[in-house]
């Protein structure tokens, strides 16, 4: 099987696409959020949109290349599309919608992804994730040389969501394909991808494994994105090699990694504690001010004690007491605090 | 209080004046004229040569109609081109258009001394006062209806659907016929309905182009016209022929949208356990 080689720029209506990817044999993931440009990118791919510029390529199988004028309909591009609703055809049965495809084996087909019982029923009468899967047969029925899903996850109740998944991701995994996929939630992209690239109006912020995006943001949106606090600051070199910030909104925080100038101080909810009073442990950074608000998501609570969230257990907020209006102090590791330059193109 | 009262008893009278005064009329025809001697008068020669000309000039009408108007709708329907909204102001145009003015306009063009008359004379045949000239009327008055319908059912499909269809490796041709085609035919069978309706009340734009010949232009609706001096009873027996086709016609069209519903997507909660 091939790699997926695109270099592309569409105009949008309030901005520009300009993207160049390389999907190996593997789950890529474009994460950003709504009307970033993303379900674009897969469209260019498909053939569905045009680029105003740029080259779309197979392996050695040219797809668009604007130089030379080839711009192959989406009929001969032998793209597997999983739409964001999954695009049933409503006046099909599933077996028909896959057979549309054309492949030589619509049982074989359906049983590849265990939908054989579902063979006769009609695309209104199936759950979510049944859906999912017919759409994911009938892409696939075509032996496509790349498989591209365009939000897999949002036409999905939620509490089915985190099941159809981990399918998605082990149906995912034996396909020896380029699998380009488009999401909004980053947790999404986590679970299925083996990279995933951050993508913003159009431009591509980051690309890496989930792991390195969320060790280590370039950029404070990706931070953001994949959940983390983001605090403005200017850094300076401070005692026993560490790196110390003073923060815009006051207080002072230290950091393990090395700037100077102006910086983003990124560090995830997960990694601050809230007490009463500063604990004596090793946590370097303390944040003190009165809470704004306690909110609780199942057995966690996010707790946001200034321009700072903490998430905690609801059993150490009910411990604690802790309500809005409180002074408490937040606390987290110098080692667990990111910190990113603030350049003159860095994004407030 | 009173002035609730008041207005329900308003609204009430304002309805049943509505209703009495559109159903009277029609009521009457069937009272002026026994039952039976209606159904006796429908097998005169008048009505049954009007029968023939009505049956055959509109059956080509809308064949030509869907024919050539189905494509015209599903590429004025899926394109944004320049000019749409002025396209579509001129497929709407003959719906407003008073039938005079239209047959004129027919014989303007059509006509023996009119636009593409001398061609069509230097070829050997005369439309004007034939029965291809009640087609041609009955077609430019009926068409916009079959078309305004059909171009807004292709609008309501989802063009996910037909994007699938051509990643899935069907040309535009084969996504027409077996997506496009199949999904918006709920609506392109209202619209045709509501085209022959108004086919076969066509009169003003027929009765100036093609004239009303017995037997050669002459439709039910010009037979009305032309036995409503010599045989009042003859004009009611088709007056009430009509009334039955046309009321017929309007339950077709309301009972088409529930021949079948298809969603895409949000089955019903209870859909799975039914039938499968």
């Amino acid at each position: 099987m091939d790699t997926l080689d695109l270099d592309v720029a569409l105009t949008l209506r309030s901005f520009r696409v300009e993207l160049a990817l390389t999907v190996e044999r593997e789950t890529y993931a474009l994460v950003g959020p709504s009307g970033a440009g993303k379900t674009s990118v897969l469209r260019m791919v498909a053939g569905l949109v045009r680029p105003d510029r740029g080259r779309i390529a197979l392996g050695p199988r040219v797809l668009f290349d604007s130089e030379t004028g080839v711009d192959r309909p989406p009929e001969d591009r032998r793209v597997g599309f999983v739409f964001q609703e999954y695009a049933l055809f409503p006046h099909m049965t599933v077996e028909q919608n896959v057979a549309y495809a054309g492949g030589r084996d619509v049982a074989d087909a359906l049983e590849r992804l265990h939908i054989g019982h579902l063979a006769k029923a009609r695309p209104t009468e199936l759950s979510g994730g049944e859906r999912q899967r017919v759409g994911l047969a009938r892409a696939l029925a075509r032996d496509p040389d790349v498989l591209l899903l365009d939000e897999p996850m949002s036409a999905l109740d939620t509490h089915t969501r985190a099941g159809v998944r981990a399918e998605l991701r082990t149906i995912v995994d034996r396909l020896d394909l380029p699998v380009l996929l488009v999401t909004h939630d980053f947790q999404d992209a986590v679970v299925l991808a083996d990279r995933v690239a951050v993508l913003v109006d159009g431009r591509l912020l980051q690309a890496g494994t989930p792991a390195d995006l969320i060790a280590a943001p370039s950029d404070p949106f990706v931070a953001s994105f994949t959940g983390a606090n983001v605090l403005t600051g200017v850094a300076r070199a401070g005692p026993d090699g560490l790196t110390e910030v003073v923060l815009d909104g006051g207080g002072l925080l230290y950091s393990v990694d090395e700037a100077a100038g102006p910086v983003y101080a990124a560090v995830y909810p997960w990694e601050v504690s809230i007490a009463r009073q500063a604990p004596d442990d090793s946590a370097l950074n303390h944040l003190s001010g009165p809470i704004t608000s306690v909110v609780s998501i199942g057995n966690r609570a996010r707790v946001q004690v200034g321009a700072l969230v903490g998430e905690v257990t609801t059993a150490s907020v009910e411990r604690l007491g802790l309500a809005t209006g409180d002074r408490v102090v937040a606390s987290f590791k110098a080692a667990a605090t990111r910190l990113v330059s603030r350049g003159v193109d860095g994004r407030p | 209080m009173i002035s609730r009262r008041l207005f329900a008893a308003a609204l009430a009278l304002a309805t049943a004046l509505a209703l009495a005064f559109l159903l009277l009329p029609l009521i009457a025809i069937f009272l002026r004229v026994p039952p039976g001697d209606l159904v006796a008068q429908l097998g005169s020669e008048v009505v049954i040569d009007a029968l023939v000309v009505t049956a055959k000039t509109t059956l080509i009408a809308q064949a030509l109609i869907l024919v050539v108007g189905t494509p015209a709708a599903y590429l004025i329907a899926s394109r944004r081109f320049r000019g749409r909204p002025f396209v579509i102001t001129l497929v709407e145009l003959p719906l407003v258009l008073p039938p005079a003015v239209a047959g004129i306009a027919l014989f303007a063009a059509f006509g023996r001394l009119g636009l593409l008359g001398s061609t069509f004379d230097a070829l050997g045949f005369t439309v004007a006062l034939t029965p291809a000239a009640v087609v041609l009327a009955v077609t430019y008055v009926a068409s916009p209806f079959y078309l305004r319908q059909a171009i807004a059912s292709f609008e309501a499909l989802d063009r996910s659907l037909l994007d699938a269809s051509r990643t899935l490796g069907a040309g535009p041709a084969r996504t027409f016929f077996r997506v496009a085609l199949p999904l918006a035919s709920n609506g392109l069978a209202a619209g045709a309905a509501l085209s022959f309706a108004r086919g076969i009340g066509e009169f003003g734009a027929t009765i100036m182009f093609a004239g009303s010949l017995q037997g050669v232009t002459q439709t039910l609706s010009l037979a009305i016209y032309a036995q409503f001096d010599l045989h009042l009873e003859t004009a009611l027996a088709l007056g009430a022929l009509l009334v039955v086709t046309s009321a017929m016609i309007l339950l077709l069209v309301k009972l088409i949208p529930s021949w079948t519903r298809w969603t895409s997507t949000s089955p019903s909660p209870f859909a799975r356990f039914g039938s499968s």
